[in-house]
């Protein structure tokens, strides 16, 4: 298994926000999953690469216990990708800078040989022309292809993808979605939380509904959308698509 | 109300000490008022605390006081430093605890997320810091931060109190000798505003340098 998530527990204040939470990923799968804001799903990628700690439970990425205390994170986080809601590039770099960084000054690549590594990425997410833009120069649908491309960079094993289509104008959804289809299709492996039903649809292994902080139900597409064991998968299916339609 | 053209030259002499020591101390002050508002922003309890007495203590202060203190006060303490090293140091340590707070206000600035998105690419603490915060906090903290770059090109002046015979020193001299304060010292005056527009022209260039779009507010210089 790639990766093991075993009863991850976290709470802010009083408030439980994750109540034991357990699945795994097998090398390759795509997994989506859904559930109302505020159920955890952040939290939860969060406290997968230790953006956040756990309180309890553990991770692990193949045979590593990513929340061993002695685990160095900073290089599990390095084969970890992460796509954020909002984007987040480096506001003071080019698309290509935003690429290169974490090769080389994570990796410690030979500037040259991150350079190309990027201009590679920046193409396979269609946005070789813009390499000299700045972030602020793009829009939101090109500077989250962008992030993209610097998670692809570092050759993550996984990539983790919170909401990377939320933040963007309904006509720019498309052209993330369709990066991160071809992604799936090639074999990355990736959990995306996601309420772009038509991704599931087309590339999810399996989709994850949470609810309060615990996986209520878990399934292939097919099993999700036909017959949900829980009557609160199927309403909650229904709404978001009647919210969302199914682009993508 | 008349004018001595040798004034000129004469105060002139003292421009390469003004110019050494608002230098200096600048230099002194971006490093350590950097060091201060990392230490204020990311360091434990303690380093924070030590931080915030630093900066209190020296904005809380005249600068006048602190400079007599490093010049009449540390040979008490068996260190001896010259006037020039002296208001080097006392200048220097002054605008740090300046620096600091806009060094913090700007890193504070830089959006939450460029920290997690470095932290999630493998960056260490450090690492993010200096690739992904500084070089934005930096651009955002130049407006305000040229401001203090002039105001010590200004209070530098308080040298001349420690015998240096910078621009000012010379004109008290100047002063004393002919007897004329007014006019030497509205020459001193000239000169100090020429040497402001020069240096905030400077300023203004870099600025405009390193400017990124969308990083930061347009320039806003008095
Ligand atoms: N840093 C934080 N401090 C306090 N509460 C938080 C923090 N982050 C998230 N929460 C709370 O945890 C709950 C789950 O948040 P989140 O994981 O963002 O949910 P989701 O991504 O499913 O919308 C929410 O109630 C939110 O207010
Ligand atoms: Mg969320």
């Amino acid at each position: 298994m790639l990766l093991r998530v075993e009863d991850i527990h976290k709470r802010y204040g009083k408030e439980e926000v994750l109540c034991g939470v357990s699945f795994g990923m097998m090398k390759g799968e795509t997994k989506v999953i859904i559930g109302p804001s505020g159920t955890g799903k952040s939290t939860l990628l969060r406290c997968i690469n230790r953006l956040t700690p756990a309180d309890q439970g553990r991770v692990w990425l193949e045979e590593e216990e990513i929340t061993h205390t002695r685990t160095n994170i900073n290089k599990i986080r390095a084969q970890i990708g992460f796509v954020f809601q909002s984007f987040n590039l480096f506001a003071h770099l080019t698309a290509l800078g935003n690429v290169r960084i974490g090769p080389m000054k994570v990796k410690r690549m030979k500037k040259d040989d991150a350079t190309r590594l990027a201009r590679e990425e920046l193409d396979r997410v269609g946005l070789a022309d813009k390499a000299d833009a700045y972030p602020a120069e793009l829009s939101g649908g090109q500077q989250q292809r962008v992030s993209i491309a610097r998670a692809l960079a570092m050759f993550p094993k996984l990539i983790l993808f919170d909401e990377p289509t939320s933040a963007l104008d309904p006509e720019l959804i498309g052209e993330v979605l369709e990066v991160m289809v071809s992604l799936a299709k090639e074999g990355m492996t990736m959990l995306v939380v996601t309420h772009e039903m038509g991704f599931a649809r087309a590339v999810a292994d399996e989709i994850i509904f949470m609810e309060n902080g615990v996986i209520v139900e878990q399934g292939t597409p097919t099993q999700m959308f036909t017959n949900a064991k829980h009557q609160r998968t199927g309403e909650f299916l229904n709404k978001i698509s009647e919210l969302y339609g199914e682009t993508g | 109300m008349s004018f001595e053209w040798e004034w000129f030259p004469k105060l002139a002499e003292g421009l390469p000490l003004t110019l050494q020591i608002t230098f200096s101390c600048i230099a002194i002050g971006i490093v350590l008022g950097v060091l201060l508002a990392l230490g204020r922003v990311y360091g434990h309890r303690i380093l924070r605390g030590i931080c915030i007495v630093y900066i209190q203590f020296f904005r809380g202060t005249p600068l006048l006081v602190q400079l007599f203190i490093v010049y009449n006060g540390f040979p008490n303490l068996g260190i001896t430093l010259t006037a020039l090293q002296s208001g080097i140091l006392a200048l220097g340590l002054n605008t740090a605890a300046y620096q600091a707070e806009y060094f913090r206000g700007a890193i504070q600035a830089v959006r939450g997320g460029q920290m997690l998105a470095a932290r999630s690419l493998g960056m260490s603490l450090p690492q993010a810091i200096r690739y992904a915060i500084l070089p934005q906090a930096f651009r955002l903290v130049l407006p305000a931060w040229s401001n203090e770059f002039i105001l010590m090109l200004k209070y530098s002046s308080i040298v001349f109190t420690v015998t240096l015979l910078d621009l000012m020193g010379k004109a008290k001299r100047l002063a004393a000798r002919d007897s004329r304060s007014f006019e030497i010292f509205l020459v001193a005056a000239l000169y100090y505003l020429v040497l402001v527009f020069i240096v905030s022209t400077l300023l203004r260039l870099l600025e405009k340098r390193v400017r990124i779009p969308g990083l930061g507010a347009p320039s806003q210089h008095r």
